[in-house]
Formats: structure tokens, sequence, C-alpha cells
């Protein structure tokens, strides 16, 4: 069984039933406790209790009625342990959606079925969904999450709920085919009763579906991939200045490695220098190893002192590529706009660089991904770019390494976060 | 003290593997401070979260010799905030820890910031917990610190559930939670300016239940007060308030001798232990399985002024 836990994003917008949903699945698996829940209790005043309030936050968010950030909630089941990046519907979706996506390995999209016009199938297809489902399926795809689940959520409260959930599915399938979407599942819930959650449907719902709950459709998704396939390639994130007790005369080079595996004994090859060096010993944590692979972090002694630094590659010799100007998706998350031109800090593995977006191709619809013309690119907008970059960097397409494939644009002013940028062709 | 052999006896159905992943995650994380900051320091006060991060920082930096030994030496320095009313056991329990690893210790002393008077008490046996975020922010000052690593985890409290992994202080050390810069991959933004510092968190992903398996697992040396033992308490709104030098008892209140164990260790005055025959790492893995009291609710009188005082003193500057 797969050991790392499964970190899943929910995407959903006010009055879906999102934070329902998590609160009940933190409840169901007993991650809950009591104080927490008597704190509840008492807000509920002897009514049932409004599972949503186990994800309200900050006193801040409570004040104004709303989720203002990301927040990271744990549960774990006998199968597996769970790390949900909630994030919040409202208008700082696309920001707070980008940044949970990051590192996600699935996206749960919640359905809203009463807000669906399922009874009135027309002739010549299936119904049409929310402009937010399609978005928030669409954003899910454009960074690249490896799984989408779609939950069909307020089953409860639909007096045909087996007819309502197959026209709804129906829809998303063919929402599916027509964005090229990969779906993992689709799974009829209900938040509230906790129908289909953790245990799979019982009663009424076993006459029209008998699939696996959400919980246990997640607990069988796939993590991310590691990289393992392919050349290595390691960013240098830590140079030790002392021998860390190794008695080896030579530093020890700490990265965690991007993709392929390293031996001792193999020959690497230093980026940007171009020098290379036999691999004579190697380290994980504290001890000695013979091998590491992608996902782990190894330190390596090489066999002679070569000039190195923080932010340098090593790679199999020829394989790594050097980019100075390339083509992107640009996530802008922003309150100041996007401006052609200006020097920001782009950070690329463990290198800060300099760089400018040398011209703006698109701007994509949000609801549609459709292209459209545009100069500017203004907070919670996503657009293909032209970046340049001051230094070369070994860049590889978001969708073949997440490591060599993603960037964030730092303002040099503020040093606010202000972009995500994800390789799409090397221009 | 820590059974490591019966982990596996106790709970052979209890999977781990995912602690490889916390601790391979933790480590990276780790290195990325050392490389990142001029002047960090690990924040180290003998409680269990920061032993946990003192083994990792071990694993990241030093090579392992035998055993728990280790050779090296850390790329930083140890930092802790003297309240002068912590537990005497634990701070014989720090100075021990530190002295056998040959680390350099840098303490804040909360007296000092009374004697200064920038701390001010309103009587003498105040919490003293609160007021930590002075010595604290003086200590980052005078030593010049950039970035201060700790043990918070998400799982603890639902203002730290939106903390980030690196958390920017702004020059007089405050947390901004809507300033908060979007924590993409792990391509940390730390840039800053003199002045302002970063905190970072990591073991922002593990939970209580983690961390005692992680323990267990490697067999961490804490203070006895994490395990059951006797102790003087009385029962105050429904917490075991232990009986010390500056937690007398109220008039009225029967003091008795109870079976206990800390699942969290601060300042005297607003920790509080839960009864507990549990002796060992593992024991303590087994009782949290089945615990329904979450660790600060139980514990922590600070925590019970209100639903957002941890967010309060968080902006504030406390860890």
């Amino acid at each position: 069984m797969s050991t790392r836990a499964l970190r899943f994003l929910t995407a959903g917008s006010v009055d879906d039933g999102k934070s329902t949903l998590i609160g009940r699945l933190v409840f169901d698996s007993r991650a809950i406790l009591a104080d927490q829940l008597d704190a509840l209790e008492r807000r509920a005043a002897g009514m049932p209790i409004d599972l949503s309030l186990l994800t309200d936050g900050l006193e801040a968010e409570r004040e104004q009625g709303i989720t203002i950030d990301v927040a990271f909630r744990y549960f774990a089941t006998r199968a597996r342990k769970f790390i949900i990046a909630d994030a919040p519907g409202h208008e700082q979706y696309t920001r707070n959606m980008v940044t949970a996506a990051a590192g996600s390995d699935a996206a749960v999209v919640l359905v809203d079925v009463t807000k669906l016009d399922w009874r009135t199938r027309p002739e010549s297809g299936p119904i049409a969904l929310l402009a937010q489902t399609r978005r928030h399926a669409l954003l899910a795809h454009l960074l690249r999450v490896p799984n989408i689940v779609f939950a069909v959520n307020k089953l409860d409260a639909v007096n045909q709920p087996g007819r309502a959930f197959a026209t709804v599915s129906e829809a998303l399938q063919a929402f599916a085919i027509e964005a090229g979407l990969d779906v993992s599942a689709i799974v009829p819930v209900s938040a509230l009763r906790g129908d289909n959650i953790a245990q799979p449907a019982a009663g009424d719902w076993q006459a029209w579906y008998r699939g696996p709950s959400l919980l246990q459709v997640l607990e069988a998704l796939p993590a991310a991939d590691e990289s393992h396939g392919g050349p290595l390639a390691m960013p240098l994130q830590y140079i030790a200045k002392d021998d860390g007790g190794t008695g080896h005369q030579l530093r020890t080079l700490w990265g965690r490695i991007a993709q392929g595996r390293v031996n001792v004994g193999d020959t690497v090859q230093v980026f940007p220098s171009g020098e290379r060096a036999e691999v004579v010993a190697l380290r994980r944590a504290g001890q000695a190893v013979g091998s590491a692979e992608a996902g782990q972090s190894a330190g390596l002694v090489l066999d002679r002192q070569l000039d190195v630094s923080r932010g340098d590659w090593v790679g199999t010799p020829g394989t790594l590529a050097s980019t100075q100007r390339f083509c992107a998706t640009l996530a802008w998350l922003d309150t100041e706009p996007a401006a052609i031109g200006r020097k920001y800090w782009l950070r690329h593995g463990n290198r800060w660089v300099q760089g400018r977006i040398a011209s703006m191709e698109h701007v994509l619809d949000i609801h549609t991904l459709a292209p459209t013309d545009a100069h500017q690119l203004a907070v919670n907008e996503i657009g293909r770019v032209i970046i340049e970059t001051q230094q070369p960097l070994p860049l590889q397409r978001y969708a073949d390494n997440r490591v060599g494939g993603a960037l964030i644009v730092v303002d040099a002013t503020s040093n606010r976060t202000s972009g995500a940028l994800l390789v799409e062709g090397l221009a | 003290m820590n059974a490591r052999i019966s982990i596996e006896k106790l709970l052979p159905e209890l999977d781990h593997g995912h602690v490889d992943h916390l601790e391979e995650e933790a480590i990276f994380f780790l290195r990325e401070v050392a490389a990142s900051f001029e002047r960090p320091a690990l924040l180290f006060s003998g409680g269990k979260d920061s032993c946990v991060v003192l083994r990792l920082a071990e694993k990241a930096f030093k090579q392992r010799i035998q055993g728990d030994r280790f050779k090296g030496r850390l790329p930083f320095p140890l930092l802790h905030v003297d309240t002068g009313h912590n537990f005497p056991e634990v701070i014989a329990f720090r100075d021990h820890r530190v002295a056998e690893m040959g680390e350099r210790l840098v303490i804040g002393h909360l007296d000092d910031s009374i004697a200064r008077g920038t701390v001010r008490l309103s009587h003498a046996l105040e919490s003293r917990n609160g007021h930590q975020t002075v010595a604290l922010l003086e200590a980052i000052e005078q030593h010049s610190f950039d970035a201060l690593i700790g043990g918070a985890r998400r799982d603890e409290e639902k203002a730290r559930a939106k903390e980030r992994v690196f958390s920017h202080r702004d020059s007089f050390g405050q947390w901004q939670p809507k300033e908060q810069r979007p924590e993409l991959w792990t391509l940390f933004n730390t840039r800053h300016r003199p002045g302002e510092h970063f905190r970072s968190f990591p073991i922002s992903n593990w939970t209580e239940l983690d961390v005692w398996l992680y323990i267990a697992r490697e067999n961490i040396p804490l203070p006895g007060l994490y395990f059951s033992h006797a102790r003087e308490v009385v029962r105050r709104r429904g917490l075991l308030v232990p009986v010390t030098a500056v937690t007398p008892p109220e008039a009225g209140e029967t003091v008795e001798t109870a079976q206990v164990r800390f699942r969290t260790v601060g300042d005297m005055t607003c920790t509080c232990p839960v009864e507990s025959d549990a002796a060992s790492a593992a024991e303590i893995v087994a009782e949290t399985l089945t615990v329904t009291a979450s660790e600060r609710g139980a514990t922590r009188m600070d925590d019970r002024t209100s639903d957002a005082s941890m967010e309060r003193r968080k902006k504030e500057g406390y860890f």
C-alpha cells in the first residue's frame, strides 16, 4: 500500500456544502476532538451540530463570515493518512486554488445538485452545469492535479436522487470529454447526512448506486508520481560547510532528486558550469547509502572539488537543457497587476534569477479556458506568457516534471509572491 | 524509558510508513532554512515537539555514528526563552541534552525583560506565558536572528491550520494572517528586508500521533514528566492543576496525588497534566489513538480564554 499521505484539495463555492463535507470527513474519521465538539455544541444550543463550523478558521474570518486563506486539515483512516488543502471559494478563488493545487495529488470538486435543472434534461443532450463547476475543474486540470473527483452533493435534498445523480453524471462526463479532463470518479454524497462519505451508500441509495464511497475512492487514488525514470536531475539545496562528521575532506552537496536516480560510482555533470565528477559517496538522513531516487534528499560527495553553489543542478551528463526564454502559463496572485517588461525575481528549483515577461500571448477566460487578447494580467487571472531570464535555467515542461517546470514570481519591491509559472514549452 | 521494541508488539496493525515521508519532508525544510538564512536558530525548550525537531536536525546535518549518537555540529545555535516559571526538571533535561550534544544554547530570560522594564507583570504569580513574546523578540533583535525554527504543528489549533511552513514576520515581529505569502510547491519565498525575520515549522504536517510514533521509533529522550508519574494536583474547572511554588492551591481546594503525565510542557502557570498510566512512548501512542480531547484543549489554560486566543497571540509574535 502507499504510505505517503494523499494530499487533496477541495474546490467548491459558498453554499456547495464544502465545509460540511470536510467537517464530515474529519468527524467520521474521529479526527475531531471532544473539546472542539464541545465548542460546537455550545454554539448549536440544542440544534443539530453544524459540522461546517469545524473548518472555521481565524477570528477575522468569522467576523466577515468568509474564509480568507487555504487551511490544512489532517485525518486518517486505517488505510491511509490524508491532508486536505481547503481552498475557500469566494472571489480570491484562483489565488487560493493555485496555492492548494500546487503539490496536491487530487482535487475533489463539489457539485451542488440542488442548483441544477436535472428534471428537464433536453432531448438534444446533457443538462448545463454551473459555471463554477466548470471553472474549478478546469483550474485543477490546468494546474495538472493528477486526479479529479466530482462529488455530487445534497442528494438528500432532492426527491429522486437516483435520477438526479444519473442526469448530473451524464453532464459531468460530457463536459470531461469536451474539456479533455481525466476524471477519476463521480460520487454521489450527502455531506449533511453523511451518506456515501465514509461508508458506502445504504438503504434506498443502493437501488441506483453500488459504487464506492467518497472515502473509498480517496483511499484508492494513486499519489502523484515521482519521476523515477529518465536521467538524473537534482537541484542543489544546501552545500554543507563542514564535513558533517563524515571525515571526508570534500563537501557534501545536498539536494532533493527531481528526476531519476543516482548511485555511488556514477559520473554526473554540474549545471551551469558543465564540470563532470564521479560520485564517491552518498548520504541520506545521517547515514551512508549506495543509491537514492526521485523524491528523496541525498548528499553527494564527489571525487573532486568543484565550484558549485546552491541553485546549481547535478544531472546525468549531457541531459540538462539550458534555457533563457520560455513559454509558460502564469497564474497571477498579486493585487498589483503583472507588468510586461518589469523585472521580477523568479525562483526555479533553488535558484533565484531575475526575469521579465517579454510578451503576453493571451489571457484565459477562467470559465471556459478560451484565450482572449490581453496586455495585462490582474489578480486571479491566468494567461500564457513568454518569459526571459537573466541567466540560463535547466527547465523542463511542467507536464514532464513538476520540479523542473515550476517557478514562482516575486515582486522585487514588495517581496510578495506575485505569480506561479508552469513551463509549457521552451521558446 | 521509551520502549522502542514494543511499538510493533503493542500495535501490530498500525502502519507508520507515512512517518518516513514526514521525516524526509522535515529534513528537507531544515536544510532549506540553513541554506536560505544568514543567522537561523532552533527553538529548543526541552518540550517533546522541539526534541523531535532537534533529532530531525541531527539527521539533517550530522552523521550517525552508532545508536542515537551523532557526530558533527548543527549549523545554527539553539534558542530557549526561559520564563523563569519552567518546570525545573525540564530545564535540567534541556541543559543535559545540550551538553551531551555539544551544541550552543542561547537563553533569553524573561526575568531580564522584567528587569529592563519591557515586561511588566500585573501581579507576581501572573502567568508568564503571554509575556514570552517580548523576551523572544528581544532575543531575536539582540542576536540578529533572521529565522527561527519551531515545532508548531497545524493540527494543534485552528489559527495554526493556516500557518505556512515558512512564515514571514515584519520588523515588529508580527504575523499578518491576511498578508501571508502563497506557498507554492516547495518554492519558498524567503526574501525579506533587514530587521524582518521568518519562522519555519518543519513538522507542520505532523499530528500529535505522528510525533509520538516518531519518538517511540527513534527512541528520542524526553523529560520524565511526559510519562506517567505521581504528582500533587488540584481539580479546577475540569483541569488537573499541578501544585507548584507558583501555582499553589486556592482556598477550599483539596490537594490530591494523581497518576498523571503532561501532553504539552510549557510555563508552569498554564500547563496541566492528564491522568494516565502510560509510561512509555509506545503506550502513549496507544493512548493517543483512543483519546477524545485535543492536545491543547485538555492541558492549556491560556487557550481557554477565547476561541481566538492563539490567533491573537500569534499576531503579536508568539510562537
